[in-house]
């Protein structure tokens, strides 16, 4: 009798990137519904715009590379890329926000740079930073949180203010806010102390009304990341490691003039980022200790974003630039290799 | 006893031991033909004894050991030498080499097992030839000749520690696991045998601990045997476990060399089947012509576990097993991490052959559609070296060998743990292996083109030197003869003039 022969191992692989990126989709949900639950509708439009433009995008230029569509395509890295956008980008965006976001993300930071696995940037991120410097003001319409919503909303106003952009400037005003990471920035400008600019109802019980309980659901889908082995601790560990060290250490010598190391980790995209952005495989650090490093050099450089630098959030600055040392790191913190010294 | 942990492995690997665990070893019947590759070990190939038409017996040696690493083959049934030619031998690569084929006369006779004095009486090199004329080699997959191993003239320093690896970490093979249930007591006299000959300080035999039944057989024979210096051990069922390497630093926390054996720490491992040869061959006067295989996997009607004739054809084996099923897709000699398929039943076992798989397919992947490695690190995580295989795939498939090397390509031990966990379904370990033979041939055509370099330099030099010694010779044989033949003339005038002298008038006559 023939047989066929191949090399081994054998053994079915056990893994694909299809079931991973499936696994993050999953622990998304609980920040998706949260959010959804504070900023309105206007969260699930953004995902819908950056899911069909991401996707046509993929799928024109899987074409234009001479790529098989089918097997990349349900990979769902795409599916990641756009829907981590549109929970970055605020719930109130005009509809070409989403849309000329996820474009840069799949066309330009993605598959300009070779397609999965060889883009050097986070692909999402890129996009936020590219609209955050060239949009700034579409970039701050957030929607105020369900629990400070006074007017309420219907859905013909969200439809006009996202995709016309005629409704009337008061209710546009009556309905957003900027985020308490904004309002902290700008308010400590104007040599206002923390304990003045926390009694507004902005900041609500823990670190922001709102914001607190996305940043949870958050941290609860990065729980299920690690329990199903999808990401490794390091990561996210050190980028909260990293915020929490220095905003402590601000926090104690300035009280008076730093916001907590609690508000830091819960009122902007801290948690976000460190489960579900940092934690991109393709542009992260490989080795476990340099996780552990790129992971606490991002917390550290959005904390010095924050706090001295031009943007109220860090957290995709930060990734871009440290994305940019992971050659280094992954050089310099390679493991022991068995029966060497 | 203290434990240590390796880096890695693949801890929820599915075993697939029950379905050949149970089963106790059955006696294969004598084939019609038996073939012997004459290189079945590492090293050279033995050259045969016997020439087409002799007839030999079970225990007769019909090739010999040549040059060191090498070791002598032994027929595993009376019969006539049919062939000496080129057969199918088990191969990755489907290779033929020279083999010995033997047609069986069905008498099974046998060579009357050479008497021992005790072993006790033996010197460490008495044993160690003994055991080299046995034609013992690494019986666990590796078909090291064992003599080498224990000789202890070939040892930087003494050994302090033998290690009997029992923990059977590849799935689906439970041949040594029967060997420990079934003949407890004899692996434990080898053991005995072992420590005489190495001078060793304790024993450690090791067993993983999802065979509680056979770590209680072994634990009866060492309390039987009371011999303080044996400790039987279980050990954590983690794939790859059983790998030499990881055993060390399982049982002693220390760490091989790179490019170096366990005896450059004081220890030397052997094989629980290898044990059970070395009794055979010290005690029984019986040199290795059987060997314990599981024969299983979804592909076959019946798995068993077999005492087979080293040379017998798989077929052979297949048919005990009451054929194939309709599932067969693959055979695998080995497992499934570090087994190798095979083209077809026709060939031999061997000494190092310990499991023969087939697959169905689901057991064994028939293609995987490998996708871009999205770098998640999972590999590294999985390493049981610390290596780190994302990076090493990507030098391999550039071909940047020496980046590859530098990053330590040559550690790798091939066994597949970073390939099954791969998220992208990478062939990994199959860049590794043609990576490291390139690296081999290109090692080696350097060391190539050193030689040829030095060998032209060499001849340069002979040559100028020798241009230069002709010169000076044929000028002073110019000189010599231009001074001989200026004399000549010279004495040739005065030679003449005398006689003209002397006899003045024959001139003119």
């Amino acid at each position: 009798m023939h047989f066929l022969t191949s090399n081994a191992p054998f053994i079915a692989p056990q893994n694909s990137v299809q079931r991973m990126m499936f696994w993050v989709l999953i622990a998304l949900l609980p920040g998706v519904i949260t959010m959804i639950w504070q900023f309105g509708y206007g969260v699930l439009f953004n995902i819908i715009i950056c899911l069909t433009t991401a996707l046509t995008a993929e799928a024109l230029m899987l074409r234009l590379r001479g790529r098989p569509i089918l097997p990349f395509m349900s990979d769902l890295s795409a599916v990641v890329t756009a829907l981590l956008l549109a929970l970055a980008l605020p719930t109130l965006a005009p509809w070409w926000i989403p849309f000329i976001g996820a474009l840069i993300a799949i066309v330009i930071a993605k598959h300009l740079y070779g397609g999965l696995g060889y883009n050097p940037f986070n692909p999402a991120m890129v996009a936020f930073a590219v609209l955050m410097v060239s949009f700034p003001k579409s970039m701050t319409v957030w929607m105020l949180p369900h629990a400070l919503q006074v007017d309420s909303v219907t859905f013909s106003d969200l439809i006009s203010i996202i995709f016309q952009q005629q409704a009337n400037p008061e209710l546009i005003d009556a309905i957003t806010a900027a985020t308490p990471l904004d309002t902290m920035k700008t308010q400590l400008g104007l040599n206002q102390t923390i304990d003045e600019i926390r009694s507004a109802s902005l900041f609500g019980s823990i670190a922001g009304t709102g914001w607190q309980w996305v940043s949870i659901a958050f941290l609860l889908g990065g729980c299920l990341l690690l329990a199903k082995k999808i990401i490794s601790w390091h990561i996210p560990a050190g980028l909260l490691a990293g915020l929490f060290v220095i905003s402590f250490i601000a926090y104690m010598s300035e009280p008076g003039l730093s916001p907590s190391p609690t508000f830091h980790l819960l009122s902007g995209g801290a948690m976000l980022g460190a489960f579900f952005i940092a934690t991109d495989p393709v542009t992260a650090a490989t080795t476990t200790k340099g996780r552990f490093i790129y992971g606490a050099l991002i917390g550290v450089l959005t904390y010095i974003i924050r706090t001295w630098g031009g943007y109220p959030e860090g957290i995709a600055f930060a990734v871009i630039l440290i994305n940019m040392t992971v050659p280094l790191i992954d050089h310099y913190t390679q493991p022991r290799v068995y029966g060497h010294k | 006893m203290k434990l240590w942990r390796f880096n890695g492995g693949l801890p929820s690997l599915a075993e697939h031991k029950n379905e050949s665990t149970h089963l106790p070893i059955e006696i294969a019947p004598v084939p019609n033909h038996l073939v012997y590759p004459l290189r079945q070990h590492i090293g050279n190939a033995a050259t045969a004894l016997v020439k087409v038409g002799d007839y030999v017996l079970r225990g007769q040696k019909i090739a010999d050991a040549q040059g060191l690493i090498s070791a002598p083959i032994h027929a595993a049934s009376s019969g006539t030498v049919s062939q000496i030619a080129d057969h199918l031998i088990p191969h990755p690569s489907g290779f033929s080499a020279p083999s010995i084929s033997i047609k069986t006369d069905g008498l099974d006779k046998e060579l009357a097992p050479s008497s021992q004095p005790d072993f006790r009486q033996l010197s460490a090199a008495d044993l160690v030839s003994l055991i080299r004329e046995a034609g013992i080699v690494g019986l666990g997959g590796a078909a090291f000749p064992t003599a080498i191993k224990l000789d202890n003239q070939s040892k930087s320093r003494r050994i302090d520690t033998l290690i009997l690896n029992g923990a059977e970490c590849e799935p689906y093979i439970s041949c040594d696991d029967r060997l420990l249930k079934e003949r407890a007591d004899k692996v434990i006299e080898g053991v005995n045998v072992l420590l005489h000959l190495l001078g060793a300080k304790r024993a450690i035999l090791a067993i993983e601990d999802n065979v509680p039944s056979t770590f209680k057989a072994i634990q009866t024979a060492v309390d039987k045997n009371n011999n303080p210096v044996i400790n039987a051990v279980q050990i954590p069922t983690i794939y790859p476990t059983g790998g030499e390497k990881q055993l060390v630093q399982t049982l002693t926390g220390k760490e091989v060399p790179s490019g170096g054996i366990p005896a450059d720490i004081g220890i030397v491992s052997i094989n629980v089947g290898t044990v059970y040869a070395v009794q055979q061959a010290v005690i029984e006067g019986k040199p290795l012509t059987s060997r314990i295989i599981t024969v299983t996997g979804e592909g076959v009607t019946t798995p068993r576990n077999l005492e087979v004739r080293i040379g017998t054809p798989i077929s052979t084996l297949i048919d005990v097993c009451n054929g194939y099923t309709q599932y067969a897709e693959r055979l695998i000699m080995g497992g499934p991490m570090m087994g190798f398929a095979l083209m077809n039943d026709e060939i031999p076992v061997v000494k190092a052959s310990n499991c023969i798989l087939v697959a169905s397919k689901h057991e064994a992947v028939t293609e995987k559609q490998a996708m871009p490695c999205i770098r998640c690190g999972l590999c590294a995580s999985a390493c049981p070296v610390s290596l780190l295989p994302q990076q090493l795939y990507w030098f391999s498939r550039s071909e940047q060998l020496e980046k590859a090397e530098k990053i330590n390509l040559l550690d790798c031990i091939e066994c597949g743990c970073c390939d099954v966990v791969c998220p992208s379904h990478i062939p990994l370990v199959q860049h590794f292996r043609y990576a490291k033979s390139a690296l081999k041939v290109q090692h080696h055509e350097k060391h190539l083109s050193n030689i040829a370099r030095e060998r032209f330099e060499a001849r340069e030099d002979r040559l100028t030197k020798e241009k230069a010694e002709r010169a000076e010779k044929s000028r002073i044989k110019k000189a010599a003869l231009k001074e001989k033949s200026a004399k000549e003339t010279i004495d040739a005038a005065i030679n003449r003039a005398k006689a003209k002298k002397q006899n003045p008038t024959e001139g003119e006559g």
